[in-house]
């Protein structure tokens, strides 16, 4: 889905007022150590993956996704799937088939990662140099094509292997497709004059079709 | 979202963070969460993973030209070598600045940014401002921090989509030829590493990302 988080190109956000690099706290506020700390706790429950945890955060009603603070929008993703996977009516039966990670668990969890690279099923349809189209769609699910380079033509810059497929791995089913690193002129996405010589942006092979 | 924080919410922060509290205290209560967890997952990225790593990272590839090509090959195998791995570094590209290109990292569609290197994003990569407007203008975008390019330096910008990760090697700055690593890393901004800014010369006080 294209939703609010979709924002690449957007106009009208005005400036960025960074806060200076010295000077900005990591959170802003308590509550906001205890929205992320909560956040990847209860993910490494298991109950839930990076890209429901995202998409839960994205299928908010556009207005609400963009008058909250980055980290409400975490709180209201984390509420959401809780609730959805039932873990707020747990009962004693339903707790013992978790593993609730202790400290040490969570911290060998963070240290080590998830890798997302997955054996090859089939062989890739494009390598570097291909020109490649992306596809137009209308979706109601996660995805992690963005919307500005819906329809643009771009070169295949590197083929990075098969990495698990977002918009199915929000509906639970991991699998892997082939991931490449595409580039655009700027020129293609916003018109002569553009500012930026290239995007680069990662893109899956569904997400890909041969110019026509 | 927010760029700044004075703008309204609809929800006065009082009530933030008590429905924050009340959601911990549900939580604890119920054995879905240990307290020690997310006490040892906040002390993780206060005190342990940050830009330093990503600084060590860089003053090394300035000099080292080994180290350097096995970075830009295969990055994330590389910085593994220095104790830094873990979430949102599993896969990593590292982009080199020269005279002729620069790099700029952006995530247009949430906040993926390489947490083993430069530990959590500021707010202001995380805002829609700049989510919005590093794909599109980023000669604008860099102006607002300050960083004048030349005309005909060639930008790209890097929208991590996937779980690769984008880390800036900046340019190193004139004048620090002979300088010790540890020297070096004082020079190499965070902001320098997302592509915002270039690295501190060797005259500017920097960054307080010590050793």
């Amino acid at each position: 889905m294209n939703g609010a988080h979709d924002l690449g190109g957007k106009q009208g956000f005005g400036a960025i007022n960074p806060e200076p690099e010295l000077e900005e706290p990591l959170f802003h506020a308590d509550w906001e150590r205890r929205v992320f700390a909560m956040t990847l706790a209860t993910g490494m429950l298991g109950q839930w993956n990076i890209d429901e945890s995202r998409h839960a955060r994205e299928r908010q009603h556009p207005v609400d996704y963009l008058r909250h603070s980055y980290y409400e929008n975490w709180l209201q993703g984390v509420e959401t799937l809780l609730q959805e996977k039932g873990l707020l009516d747990i009962d004693e039966a339903g707790l013992q088939r978790l593993t609730v990670p202790n400290a040490s668990g969570a911290e060998k969890n963070l240290f080590s990662g998830g890798p997302t690279l997955m054996p090859d099923v089939k062989a890739p349809l494009f390598g570097p140099g291909d020109s490649v189209r992306v596809t137009r769609r209308r979706e109601p699910g996660h995805t992690r094509m963005p919307a500005y380079v819906q329809g643009a033509v771009g070169r295949i810059e590197a083929h990075y292997g098969s990495h698990v497929f977002p918009d199915a791995n929000a509906r639970g089913e991991r699998r892997g497709e082939h991931l490449y690193s595409v580039s655009f002129s700027g020129e293609q996405l916003w018109g002569p004059g553009a500012e930026v010589a290239r995007v680069l942006v990662d893109l899956w092979e569904p997400y890909l079709e041969v110019p026509g | 979202m927010s760029h700044d924080h004075d703008h309204d919410h609809t929800e006065p922060p009082g009530d933030l963070a008590l429905r924050v509290k009340a959601l911990e205290s549900l939580l604890v209560e119920k054995g879905l969460v240990n307290p020690d967890t997310l006490n040892t997952i906040i002390e993780t990225y206060e005190h342990r993973v940050g830009p330093r790593n990503g600084a060590e990272v860089v003053a090394r590839a300035w000099t080292d030209d080994g180290f350097k090509q096995a970075l830009l090959a295969d990055g994330a195998a590389t910085v593994a070598q220095l104790g830094f791995t873990g979430r949102q570094g599993e896969h990593l590209t590292v982009v080199e600045n020269t005279p002729d290109v620069h790099n700029l990292v952006v995530c247009t569609l949430c906040s993926c940014y390489p947490w083993t290197l430069l530990g959590l994003p500021p707010v202001w990569y995380k805002s829609a401002p700049y989510r919005a407007r590093a794909v599109s203008e980023p000669r604008s975008v860099l102006a607002e921090f300050g960083t004048r390019l030349p005309d005909d330096t060639e930008i790209r910008v890097w929208d991590s989509t996937s779980e690769m990760r984008y880390l800036v090697l900046p340019m190193r700055p004139a004048g620090t030829e002979g300088w010790a690593v540890e020297d070096l890393q004082r020079l190499v901004t965070r902001n320098a590493m997302i592509g915002v800014e270039q690295a501190a010369t060797a005259d500017q006080q920097s960054t307080g990302h010590d050793a």
